[in-house]
């Protein structure tokens, strides 16, 4: 059943991302694809837009997947799903265990986990990208487009960061992003 | 106001004005919470942010059951976690029932198409952003590469493995690997 696996996959996903939004990104695209509910296309969309809208990025990609599955009721459990977790566990440290953190055992995981999880989402984003360039792995082919599009996005947005104090925010980036994909792909379309 | 409301419409508030997620709201909570309302005082944030770091979980829901919890139990707690989710939660949820329609036309679907590589480009961002503040031992550095190298072959080859899996692996060679000692400071290999 449809809200079983979503239950299931968020819970999933809300007890592994650690490290921020972009640490439950590969998470979310494992349950995804397990589950064949989105392709990874769409998925990059769908993480566009949780970008662009306010709120956490793994609840918005949580609600979105969700309510795109199985409507309301599929956005709310998606959505319960992600948050529970670290609802309980933060709950959890305040009344009982204050002290686990610095428990040296745990030290020791979470030592290890994050270097892990930073491997994850290089992998992950590096991914995405070739992904993009490379119109598919056998046989080897390249798109152009898109590969040039990328070089240019990479260099405006990391060279700004580099350059400015405030540089190019990550909603200015996708803001500048879709701008060059109307003009080039609705030119060549 | 009675103080669950309140907890609730801060938080609501918080979560209808903050984008991008994580740090970025950090310093939104920081500002209604420890300033105007003066619900935890600064050093508690700091506590709530290496909370949230350690924790799985969006940061700043780990943020919103802190504060909620600190100032009126776990109701307090309910208030402010569901403040935090709703507005994002209704203006998903009405975007959900468009996309399809709204990616039938041609530009929106171009610009899309332009959208999807810049998100590739954040992630990187994210990714490199955690390489700078990662420690530059060898223990952990090789925990990385291998973690990376490991999860772009599953993605190239399409492989069935989760990430979850590296994420367990990680955590048994770390126990098996780290010093286990009681002070957290500079403890690490000696070498």
């Amino acid at each position: 059943m449809i809200l079983f696996d979503l239950l299931v996959g968020f819970l999933k996903v809300g007890l592994f991302a650690f490290g921020g939004a972009y640490g439950a990104i590969p998470l979310i695209r494992d349950v995804v694809l397990a589950y064949g509910w989105i392709d990874d296309e769409m998925l990059t969309y769908m993480i566009a837009v949780s970008e662009s809208t306010p709120g956490p990025i793994m609840v918005n990609l949580a609600t979105y997947i969700g309510s795109s599955q199985a409507g309301f009721w599929g956005g709310l459990t998606a959505t319960t799903a992600v948050v529970l977790p670290s609802f309980l566990i933060v709950l959890l440290m305040m009344i009982l265990l204050t002290k686990l953190l610095k428990n040296p055992l745990v030290q020791a995981i979470l030592r290890g986990l994050k270097p892990c999880i930073t491997g994850i989402i290089l992998a992950t984003g590096v991914f995405m990208i070739l992904q993009h360039c490379i119109s598919s792995f056998h046989p080897w082919s390249v798109d152009t487009t898109a590969t040039i599009l990328t070089i240019v996005l990479g260099t405006v947005y990391f060279g700004s960061r580099k350059v400015l104090k405030n540089g190019l925010t990550p909603i200015g980036l996708i803001g500048i992003s879709a701008l060059a994909g109307i003009l080039i792909y609705g030119r060549t379309l | 106001m009675k103080p669950v409301l309140d907890l609730f419409l801060t938080f609501a508030k918080i979560g209808l004005f903050t984008f991008g997620g994580g740090y970025a709201m950090i310093s939104l909570i920081e500002n209604s919470c420890v300033e105007k309302k003066q619900w935890i005082t600064h050093d508690e944030m700091m506590n709530v942010t290496v909370i949230a770091e350690s924790t799985p979980g969006p940061i700043a829901i780990n943020c919103a059951t802190f504060v909620g919890y600190k100032q009126k139990g776990f109701i307090g707690a309910v208030a402010a976690t569901v403040g935090m989710v709703l507005p994002s939660f209704c203006i998903i949820f009405l975007i959900s029932m468009f996309l399809d329609n709204f990616l039938e036309i041609a530009w929106i679907a171009h610009a899309f198409m332009g959208i999807r590589i810049s998100v590739g480009i954040l992630i990187l961002d994210a990714a490199i952003r955690m390489i700078r503040k990662m420690q530059k031992k060898p223990i952990p550095l090789t925990i990385m590469i291998c973690a990376f190298a490991g999860m772009l072959a599953v993605d190239i080859f399409a492989l069935r493995v989760s990430s979850i899996t590296f994420m367990l692996i990680a955590a048994v060679i770390s126990l098996a690997l780290f010093p286990i000692r009681g002070n957290t400071g500079k403890a690490g290999p000696a070498k």
